[in-house]
């Protein structure tokens, strides 16, 4: 590449990093004062894309493209604070995890919303007017309109300082994001400076996402490619800081720049197509800094959240009566294949809601006693399942030993990413089990030759007796028992008090001698062996595998299945995992608009049980006198 | 006799499972100091907490001007005109020190008989706190603990406050700051306000108060005159000193 290849490549880089600082500025903010982490901030980006699409269509003209992109930004804005007002307002006294379930939900219901509204093609929005010739810059012609991204990125930077150090609401802002309890005690009505934040955060997505329809097509991928870079920008900047979002963005987008850049290198004994590596090199980024600056390039150790939820309940041994309703309701399942022999379905049915409950056990093993809230638990049901796979593709290795390698490999995996991870806490561990994620993912889908790209690996069916459905479902049944109660055994051991301990409070456990960063590490090497097994039986169970398996997607369902049942309870994620694999199945099945029916349940169901289900089954019972 | 300005009745706390108080009742009236000592752990920032909102799990009433704000949010019983000043001072350590003053400020206000209260600008508050006037501009991160504490009041009296819960401004601060918030509060009893002031320190409190409830173990024991309180060494071995 030559030199100035180099320099037009780093301008191109710049006006993509206006549009991710655009994003991660908003989410920065909110996250900062309302310590709400806004998955549906990708799908507010999205909503601008579309918004300013039909602005600049409908419309048409100069009017319609540079009025459309304003009157996005406000709209958006408008459509944020109806998030806060109408949903978080009333879920900010929830455990922080439950917030995400609500934004998660948000995200489905926007993009069916957009699906609706829009249809799923993708639109490419007519050229900026004013803007639509391009420049020559060292030899090669810049679209002028990437000139102007340039210099906005900078702008808005320029702005957002002069309102947070010039403006009341500025300094309100500071310093609710330093101690927003403090702030309400000196007067101020936090509802609504929290509704401005959220406002102005989703507007300034709003408008990054408008700023867009002259360079890509709205789609409905956008929302959860843009929360993926928004995070990552945040994470590295340092969360709440304005100018290191800046800095963040400019740095990855100058990183998948020069990635697209260089292009194919031939280094004589391997060729590299270096273009492909956009997609691991942000997330690398991401675990360098965070590896060397765990709070990010320029931010600072979180201030302990003053919460105001109730504190963590201890978890309790399963009473008699609940031991005896697991021992029938697991006769009952061992009978299932006697009872569904009318409906081939259910089994199958049967055979997805043990896996997922294996998932969401393993998950809910360390999000709830050990506090580590991982948003990247697919990358060990990914190797569990790609482990398996490709193992019995390639070298033809017997059923029960691709099944037993399956959580080897993932715990291998698990030990490697959870060293890492146990250095970090809170939104930033969260963020780097993302990445870990992301990388497998992509080295899943970027591997072509030897895991089969995105077309996955198919054709992986166990063998006589085990591809009959029942005999299937009868091991599946009888692992996920055993994964259950041998998760339930590490928690009531020595180890499991260990790691609530140091949840609890890693400084006292310290002080009596538990190595807290160790005990996490092992908690997160035996979740994410336990949920190896998981990948393991799917990729036996479905007979293919795709990328598609263990995308983000797969975390995040994982996450609202442990949500969903309650973080606080044991049974929880089997309760969880159960109903939501049944509704997703059930509710798929009916409507085109199946994300939407989901998010609205999901809405639902974290309004009306903040607990999660086995949780509010639990207080009513002891509500109702069962405590005993 | 005259109504009192804060009147608190049967209330009670609980952290999680743990009860912190038990049925307190005490009041202050207008212009009054009155003092609530205890030892560490007797519930006095709990008491405090609790009155301004901040504690969720919370019973009882708390009547201010007689109008019950036990169940209000935290800015409402701030906007009524109940000041309050921390003992871990929860400075806000990024903002100057003008910006901190800026964050407590609220109308003026005025007494329920239409009295105006006292009015505080950052001139003011300025001359009260003649230390604070030499670094508006420096960072709260950036200030002694003796300068935080200064700061802490002057913020809480920017919201122009009829009554101020001071939680132990003497504690962990240097001697001669020690003495400056006793002539702050003699000050601020001269301009009409009320204090309701936590303290473990029987030297500072002796210097202040008007009135003191001593709390233990989340309960009122004895309640009286402070001249009574030193006059009774018995009391002050049982309930104050270590």
């Amino acid at each position: 590449m030559t030199l100035n290849a180099f320099l037009f490549q780093v301008l191109n880089g710049l006006s993509s990093a206006s549009g991710l600082f655009l994003i991660a500025a908003g989410l920065s903010l909110i996250f900062g004062v309302t310590r709400i982490v806004n998955l549906a901030h990708g799908s507010l980006y999205m909503l601008g894309t579309y918004i300013a699409y039909s602005f600049a269509t409908k419309l048409g003209g100069a009017f319609g493209f540079w009025g459309g992109i304003l009157a996005t930004a406000l709209i958006v804005g408008v459509i944020g604070a109806l998030i806060e007002v109408v949903l978080l307002r009333r879920i900010y006294r929830a455990p922080e995890l439950f917030q995400l379930l609500a934004t998660f939900a948000l995200v489905l219901v926007i993009n069916d919303a957009a699906l609706w509204l829009w249809g799923p093609s993708d639109l490419l929005g007519p050229r900026a007017p004013g803007f639509r010739g391009a420049i020559e810059v060292l030899g090669r012609r810049l679209p002028s309109y990437d000139l102007l991204l340039i210099v906005i990125g900078p702008l808005v930077l320029l702005l957002l300082h002069v309102i947070l150090a010039r403006t009341r609401f500025g300094r309100l802002v500071r310093a609710a994001t330093q101690d927003r309890e403090m702030v309400g005690a000196l007067g101020v009505n936090q509802a609504i400076l929290f509704t401005s934040v959220f406002a102005l955060g989703a507007a300034l997505a709003g408008l990054g996402g408008a700023l867009q329809i002259a360079r890509e097509p709205a789609n409905l991928a956008m929302d959860l490619t843009a929360l993926g870079d928004a995070f990552v920008v945040v994470v590295v900047g340092g969360m709440g800081s304005i100018p290191g979002a800046y800095l963040a963005a400019v740095i990855i987008a100058e990183v998948k720049a020069l990635c697209v850049g260089i292009g194919v290198v031939d280094f004589g004994f391997v060729t590299i197509n270096f273009s492909k590596f956009t997609l691991v090199a942000e997330f690398l980024v991401m675990a360098i800094v965070l590896i060397a600056r765990p709070y990010g390039l320029l931010g600072k150790a979180q201030a302990a959240v003053r919460s105001i939820a109730e504190p963590e309940e201890p978890i309790r041994p399963a009473t008699p009566l609940l031991k005896a309703l697991g021992v029938a309701i697991f006769a009952l399942l061992l009978c299932l294949p006697l009872l569904a022999q009318g409906s081939p379905y259910l089994l199958v049915l049967g055979i997805d809601v043990l896996i997922a409950v294996i998932f969401a056990a393993s998950l809910h093993f360390i999000m709830g006693p050990g506090g580590m809230h991982s948003f990247g638990h697919a990358a060990y049901f990914g190797l569990g399942a790609y482990g398996a796979a490709l193992l019995a593709k390639w070298l033809g290795v017997p059923f029960g030993i691709a099944l037993v390698a399956a959580p080897l490999l993932a715990l291998a995996g698990a030990l490697l990413f959870g060293w890492f991870a146990v250095r970090l806490s809170g939104v930033y561990l969260a963020m780097l089990t993302l990445a870990f994620a992301q990388i497998v993912w992509a080295a899943v889908f970027q591997w072509e030759g030897f895991t089969g790209g995105s077309n996955g690996v198919i054709g992986v069916w166990p063998p006589p007796p085990f591809d009959r459905s029942w005999v299937f479902f009868l091991l599946t049944l009888i692992i996920a028992a055993a994964a259950v109660l041998l998760l339930r055994r590490f928690l009531f051991a020595p180890f499991g008090y260990a790691m609530r301990a140091g949840r609890d409070s890693t400084l006292r456990a310290e002080a009596i001698g538990i190595d807290v960063k160790r005990v996490h590490w092992l908690g997160f090497a035996i979740a994410g062996c336990v949920c190896g097994v998981a990948g393991g039986l799917f990729a036996f169970a479905k007979g293919s595998i795709s990328p598609e398996t263990i995308h983000i997607n797969r975390s995040i369902d994982g996450l609202v299945m442990v949500l969903l049942g309650g973080v606080q309870t044991l049974t929880g994620p089997i309760v969880g995992a159960s109903v939501f694999a049944m509704l997703q199945d059930t509710v798929m099945r009916q409507t085109e608009y199946w994300r939407a029916l989901m998010g609205a349940i999901i809405l639902v169901l974290v309004l009306a049980f903040p607990q999660g289900i086995a949780g509010a089954i639990g207080s009513l019972w002891r509500k109702l006198g069962g405590r005993a | 006799m005259t109504q009192p300005m804060l009147a608190v009745e049967n209330l009670s706390a609980w952290y999680g499972a743990a009860r912190i108080l038990y049925d307190l009742n005490f009041e202050v009236g207008r212009g009054e100091v009155v003092a609530l000592m205890g030892r560490n752990g007797a519930g006095k920032s709990t008491t405090m907490k609790t009155i301004m909102g901040l504690i969720a799990q919370r019973q009882g009433k708390v009547a201010f001007n007689g109008a019950d704000i036990s169940r209000l949010e935290p800015y409402e019983i701030a906007r009524s005109g109940l000041g309050f000043t921390p003992e871990d001072r929860r400075i806000f350590s990024d903002l100057t020190v003008m910006e901190n003053l800026d964050i407590g400020r609220q109308p003026a206000r005025s007494f329920p008989d239409g009295q105006p209260a006292p009015l505080w600008t950052p001139e003011r508050l300025f001359a009260l706190f003649p230390n604070l006037a030499e670094m508006p501009n420096r960072p709260g991160g950036r200030m002694s603990g003796g300068e935080q504490q200064m700061l802490t009041v002057a913020r809480t009296l920017m919201g122009n406050p009829l009554l101020v819960l001071l939680d132990e401004p003497s504690e962990g601060v240097a001697p001669l700051i020690v003495e400056q918030m006793a002539n702050t509060i003699i000050e601020l009893k001269k301009e009409g306000l009320s204090i309701l002031l936590s303290e473990q320190n029987i030297q500072f409190a002796q210097l202040v108060s008007d009135r003191v409830y001593v709390l233990e173990k989340g309960q009122i024991r004895w309640q009286g005159t402070m001249t009574q309180l030193s006059a009774s060494p018995d009391i002050q071995r049982t309930y104050l000193t270590v």
